[in-house]
């Protein structure tokens, strides 16, 4: 029997980050648009996702799906352990997801809408992050079930995640915006980008010293001899995106700041990944171990295989059609 | 009262799903109808098909809006309220689940941004192949979430190993004995729904003398369509209770308050069941019916909830009414489409100003069909998740408590008693506007902010005589 978990891994890890990505510039934009004061400003920030939000979205259903069908005993601890923060994230992307067509069509409570969709979009990155912090921290388990209670996944170091990848939407939301506006909106970007740095690399200093107190695996993985050698570039890679990110967010390029941030996410990604492998539950249980049946796992990888490249395709055709500068005439008026 | 986390889990699942079913049921009718109106457009290039598939495609935004967000909720209540239930049953669900989200959810999502902002941006057939794609994606979606319920009330293909559910047989999965009957009845079901809402909306723009020439498309359209699937939909319920009959007779002797086995049973019109002393108060019964109508043999044999023991009975008065009501719907619309044609035939289907408001009033039948529906099946599978497998006590996440979940049921039914009720008066705007093609966007310093979709211009056909379109 072939193995597919290596291959379910990469899928997931995929997903997810695609998900981190497409979503998180889309919620990072609406957590600029409560910044923004005009409304032809919010407008155009609104339009500016109109089209792709809920493609963005799906790969939300899509990771958690992936991860009920690859790995369902991670599923069945996660989801309970972080009761309430996925709670509240449903509920935030609830109003912020109903805002697109209802701030444009009910105009009297166009403020209430204005304010479902900033801070809906707020919140639920927030939530994320705390979903995060806990991930890292590990769950309390007894056999196949999470035993701990609902309020043990907000704790001070998941509350730093949760605010840190406030941070992290809003620089990706601001390099998608410095792509697909231009004039005064996008020197707007570019300075909300440039705040959003800056609460980035404090977030990712602050996390990367502090995951290895909280768990000496963590500390091992990284500075023992010869890893530290091998891993070293993790941490130099990262410093270096967060100079030319700073440096693209001033200079006139136009894709850079979106690319950087990207890339920093990357490394992020990259880092909690090798702190934690090969736990898909920290601490507890390996991916092999939480893994489904192979039979599970093979039907699910050959529609998959085949679909995936279908969905990146079109995919890649709806963002082609509404490319270029976000313009008035296209979206909601 | 100690609050109980199984039973609050349970109201909220009841709560979310609901609210959740009317989107599809709306949506996926009307998806189809949209492409088949782009359809029309492109090959007859009539204006009114573009000016109806403008206006009903602004409706579906909305309501396909709340359908996602409500939706995205759904796969989250397996694994934060009923993760034992995920656990025990992942290697044969989650791949129905996840195919859902990979063959529909996707297509629907790329396509959907096309269909609503794309008319100017690309080619005229890819506008439509859109329109297309987004009916196909919600009829995927309708297959797999279909498949996954079937297999929940009729599993099959699986073999138990510690206590978990592992594949065999993945076509047997999928084809468990009442999908096929289930997926009919519920498409067919949608359909309907949405023929209703179609017909209602045209029906109320007549009344009020407005928009006549696209409601009196909308409404003979549709009613031809209704025509159709109302018989056919009564014969897929039929097929649906006697695959019932084989695979769930304690559901099927609950859904009847039948509580003693015997043949030549009556149609039990109305009763007030009561599960103390396992009779019915107040029954109003036909003779013989029952046994016709169930087994269709007049001395067909009916099991009667007796023969199970006292806790793997469903409870019996909400299937029993919940059926009533579904069936008693399917009637009325029956009776509707019979007077469509008493009067179509008279050419008198479009000005009989009763009849108009009868069919406004009928708009909302469809959803409570559909609802009802929807309780008569899954609260007849009780005490089960796994139908006669595994129990929905045993599915319940164990770390939760009462107040934790009490907590979370506020948080859903605070944010959907706003989301619900504002997006239904946002329908009722839009309709109130109508299918017009002057543009919405306020002219701001005498210009217009938004570019002029330009129409062909086409004769129109003059509208037939008063006998319309039939």
């Amino acid at each position: 029997m072939i193995d597919f978990v290596p291959l379910w891994t990469i899928i997931l890890g995929l997903a997810v980050f695609f998900y981190v990505l497409l979503d998180g510039f889309d919620l990072g934009v609406g957590i600029l648009y409560g910044f923004a004061d005009r409304r032809e400003a919010r407008n155009l920030i609104m339009n500016s996702i109109a089209p792709v939000w809920d493609g963005n979205e799906t790969w939300l259903v899509l990771g958690g799906l992936g991860l009920l069908a690859a790995f369902p005993l991670a599923f069945a601890i996660i989801m309970p352990a972080v009761y309430f923060p996925i709670l509240v994230m449903l509920l935030a992307l609830v109003f912020r997801g109903v805002s697109f067509e209802f701030r444009f069509r009910d105009a009297e409570h166009r403020t209430f809408w204005d304010h479902g969709f900033c801070y809906g979009s707020a919140v639920a990155t927030f939530a994320q992050g705390i979903v995060l912090g806990a991930f890292i921290q590990g769950f309390q388990t007894d056999g196949r079930h999470f035993t701990g209670s609902s309020f043990d996944c907000f704790t001070p170091f998941s509350l730093l995640t949760g605010v840190a990848l406030v941070f992290g939407y809003g620089l990706l939301g601001a390099g998608w915006l410095v792509v697909k506006t231009e004039g005064t909106l996008q020197a707007w970007a570019r300075n909300k980008g440039r705040w959003c740095l800056i609460g980035v690399v404090i977030a990712i200093g602050t996390v990367s010293l502090w995951t290895p107190v909280l768990e000496a695996r963590i500390a091992h993985r990284w500075f023992d001899w010869p890893n530290i050698l091998f891993l070293s570039p993790v941490p130099v890679i990262t410093i270096g995106l967060g100079l030319w990110e700073w440096r693209s967010l001033n200079n006139k390029s136009e894709v850079a700041p979106f690319i950087g941030a990207i890339l920093l996410f990357l490394m992020s990604y990259i880092g909690i990944a090798i702190s934690l492998w090969p736990m898909i539950v920290p601490y507890q249980f390996t991916l092999w171990e939480a893994s489904s049946s192979p039979s599970t796992q093979a039907f699910l990888a050959v529609g998959t295989l085949f679909l995936l490249p279908v969905i990146l395709m079109y995919s890649a055709w709806s963002y082609w059609v509404f490319r270029g500068k976000v313009r008035a005439d296209i979206g909601y008026h | 009262m100690s609050l109980d986390p199984l039973l609050l889990s349970r109201l909220q699942f009841f709560w979310v799903i609901a609210w959740h079913i009317l989107m599809p049921a709306f949506t996926v009718g009307l998806a189809s109808y949209i492409a088949l109106l782009e359809t029309l457009h492109f090959t007859t290039n009539r204006a009114v098909y573009l000016r109806l598939s403008n206006f009903w495609t602004r409706l579906f935004a909305v309501c396909f809006g709340m359908g996602v967000v409500s939706g995205v909720i759904m796969p989250f209540q397996f694994g934060t309220n009923w993760s034992r239930f995920s656990d025990a049953t992942a290697n044969v669900l989650s791949p129905l689940l996840a195919y859902e989200g990979l063959t529909a959810f996707f297509l629907e999502a790329a396509f959907l941004g096309v269909l609503l902002f794309g008319r100017t941006l690309v080619p005229r057939w890819a506008h439509l192949i859109a329109a297309c794609m987004v009916a196909i994606g919600t009829l995927f979606s309708t297959f797999w979430i279909i498949a996954t319920n079937s297999w929940m009330q009729t599993p099959a293909g699986y073999e138990i190993i510690d206590g978990r559910f592992f594949p065999k047989d993945w076509l047997a999965i999928i084809f468990t004995p009442s999908f096929p009957y289930r997926l009919a009845h519920t498409v067919t079901a949608f359909y309907v729904t949405t023929g209703f809402v179609v017909v209602g909306v045209g029906a109320y723009y007549l009344w009020r003398k407005r928009f006549v020439e696209d409601a009196r498309v909308m409404v003979s359209m549709t009613l031809w369509l209704l025509t159709v699937l109302v018989p056919l939909q009564i014969v897929l319920g039929d097929m649906q209770g006697l695959n019932t009959r084989e695979y769930q007779p304690a559901k099927l002797a609950a859904i009847e308050a039948r509580w003693d086995t015997a043949s030549r049973v009556p149609l039990t019109l109305f009763a007030l069941p009561n599960e103390t002393t396992e009779t019915n108060d107040f029954a109003i019964e036909l003779p013989d019916l029952g046994s016709l109508i169930l087994t269709h043999d007049l001395n067909g044999t009916v099991q009667g909830l007796k023969d199970f023991p006292r806790d793997q009975r469903p409870p019996v008065a909400i299937p029993f009414f919940a059926f009533r009501v579904m069936v008693g719907i399917g009637m009325l619309m029956l009776l509707l489409i019979a007077v469509s044609w008493w009067l179509r035939l008279r050419r008198r289907l479009f000005d009989t100003r009763w009849f108009l408001l009868g069919c406004t009033a009928a708009t909302p039948l469809g959803f409570l069909a559909v609802l009802a529906g929807w309780i008569t099946t899954e609260v007849g599978r009780q005490p089960w998740t796994v139908y006669g497998v595994m129990r929905t006590a045993e599915s319940v996440s164990p770390s939760l408590t009462g107040r934790d979940v009490l907590i979370s049921l506020l948080g859903y039914a605070i944010v959907y008693l706003i989301m619900f009720p504002a997006g239904g008066a946002l329908l009722a705007r839009i309709v109130k506007r109508g299918p017009t093609t002057e543009q919405h966007a306020p002219v701001e310093g005498g210009r217009a902010r938004e570019a002029v979709t330009a129409t062909p211009q086409v004769t129109e056909k003059p509208p037939l005589g008063a006998g319309g379109h039939s």
